[in-house]
């Protein structure tokens, strides 16, 4: 019972956290003005008038760091049993840990000298 | 059943069986005590947000040799209530071909994703809003949820400046994430524990900050990109993307983004102080445990100033500096520090100096594995430090190699004519 009641606790959070920046939104929008016109809701860009599409593709570079990002953010996942248990197990854990951190430096290593990580 | 004592100070610890005792229904008695639990917590970051307003501007002020806002209350420290009023009252402009949506959505990420963290921060011993066994992995977990509101807001936006904004700081924020959580990952090794209360604990003897310096250090500085704080301030590039992913937003929704920035600092801080400066231990909380409150705030105060203090000081850095720093520095030297950390509490063992039982509570019982610990990290520290030198001492001097070539070959072709 003490358990589910933690989780209902970060549930009903999760309810009023969303309400919390709602409510002066919405407030907002009762008292704000509203005139809106084309000029007043055209694109921003410092009264120059914008040129082609907004949603184009965007340079590669960010798909690479995305990338590392994930194989680094799914092993950074399971080191946290690990570390949780780590005080009670004996060297055979230590050597267990080295070799899965060291596959994990290894993709590192190997997009360092791919020149994954040179901003071009 | 025994009997509870309701009175007034009681219970505010006991309200869902006082609550029942009073004859009420019990799970609407839990639901109501869960509820006002809820409000209380995810108000006080609200709260707080009031004061940090003038506190920021009024550091910033200090530091550029400024007066900052003082004019309304003493000290000007009301002045967030009327900036709060007029943002209330300017035009919710939505940008033409944006998709209104999730374009409305995202500063309502942005504000829940900092509001929610609270939910898992000791105060005092007793009081916490939800004391997850993986209040850690929590914490991560809701974090990660900025980098959601970031892109949504600068795609949503249909503005050119806000996607070029979102896209950089999107390669910020999940760049720096990778250090936060190894980080992360030192404390939790040393306590055994995930869960928030067990890790200020776990800090009874000795902080972690003294045993795990180079984690604490790493932890700060990659807090300070994920909350786009300068000297890692990229999202907000006012010279070259205008204002980054939020540049379409006017009136609350943008207040939204900005108090969601300043309380996403804030929370930072407490949560560092948490992790690493002991939370709410300080002496007499045993007795009173209300104390652990005033602890919590001394020692997040301090570090929040620290970034503050900072943030004016230090000039902002480019984003391939702040990528390569990140990736070839940060992410290896965490790795190593994973690894040192844990052939460090090896060696702990070996040597059969973890304090046991009780004696975990004690200063003089945590000396020695702390002693330990902290060679390793300054050992780390140094030779890093060494070899950054060294590494930066070539690189200077065949920089200086190249220029002399050149200057060579410019008098021979000057010479030439």
């Amino acid at each position: 019972m003490a358990v589910l009641n933690e989780w209902a606790f970060i549930g009903v959070f999760f309810a009023v956290a969303w309400v919390f920046p709602f409510a002066p939104i919405f407030l907002a929008r009762l008292v704000a003005p509203r005139k809106p016109n084309p000029i007043k809701q055209s694109t921003y860009e410092c009264g120059v008038e914008t040129v082609g599409d907004t949603w184009v593709q965007f340079k590669v570079q960010y798909y690479i760091y995305g990338l590392i990002f994930l194989v680094f953010d799914v092993e950074m996942i399971f080191l946290f049993p690990w570390a949780v248990a780590y005080r009670e197990l004996d060297f055979f854990a230590f050597a267990a840990g080295f070799l899965f951190i060291f596959l994990l430096a290894d993709a590192l290593i190997y997009a360092w000298r791919k020149d994954a990580l040179e901003w071009v | 059943m025994p009997e509870l004592e309701c009175a007034f100070p009681q219970v505010v610890n006991n309200l869902a069986p006082c609550l029942a005792q009073g004859g009420m229904n019990a799970d609407l008695a839990n639901f109501i005590s869960i509820l006002l639990g809820v409000v209380l917590i995810a108000a006080l970051p609200l709260a707080t947000l009031l004061i940090l307003l003038v506190v920021e501007r009024k550091v910033a002020a200090r530091v550029q040799d400024r007066i900052g806002p003082n004019r309304v209350g003493p000290y000007g420290l009301l002045q967030s209530i009327p900036d709060a009023l007029k943002m209330m009252t300017k035009e919710d402009i939505t940008p033409a071909g944006a998709d209104v949506f999730i374009y409305n959505l995202a500063p309502i990420i942005a504000f829940a994703s900092v509001v929610l963290l609270w939910a898992v921060i000791p105060f005092t011993p007793l009081h916490i809003g939800a004391d997850l066994s993986i209040g850690a992995l929590y914490l991560i977990a809701v974090a990660s949820i900025g980098t959601v509101k970031i892109m949504v807001a600068g795609w949503s936006s249909n503005n050119k400046y806000a996607l070029l904004g979102a896209f950089r700081t999107i390669a910020q924020l999940l760049s720096y994430e990778v250090p936060l959580v190894l980080a992360l990952l030192i404390p939790v090794m040393i306590a055994g524990t995930m869960s928030m209360q067990g890790l200020v604990e776990a800090q009874r003897g000795m902080w972690f900050f003294f045993m795990a310096p180079v984690a604490a250090i790493m932890f700060f500085i990659a807090n300070q990109a994920e909350t786009g704080r300068a000297p890692f301030d990229l999202l907000e590039a006012e010279s070259e993307i205008i204002a980054g992913y939020n540049i379409e937003y006017s009136g609350f929704k943008w207040g939204m983004f900005m108090a969601g920035e300043f309380m996403h600092a804030f929370t930072a801080s407490v949560i560092f102080a948490v992790i690493f400066l002991g939370g709410w231990i300080g002496p007499g909380t045993d007795q009173l445990p209300i104390l652990g409150f005033v602890y919590l705030g001394a020692k997040t105060v301090v570090v929040y100033i620290f970034g503050l203090v900072l943030r004016s000081t230090v000039p902002r850095v480019r984003i391939d500096q702040l990528m390569s720093f990140n990736w070839k520095f940060l992410v290896p030297l965490a790795i190593i520090n994973v690894l040192v950390t844990a052939l460090l509490l090896q060696v702990v063992n070996w040597l059969g100096i973890a304090p046991q039982g009780d004696a975990a509570s004690d200063l003089i019982a945590n000396l020695p594995q702390t002693v330990v610990l902290l060679l390793g990290n300054l050992g780390v520290m140094g030779t890093v430090s060494t070899l950054v030198r060294n590494m930066g001492r070539q690189q200077r001097l065949a920089d200086e190699a190249v220029e002399a070539d050149t200057e060579v070959e410019e008098l021979a072709h000057a010479a030439a004519h």
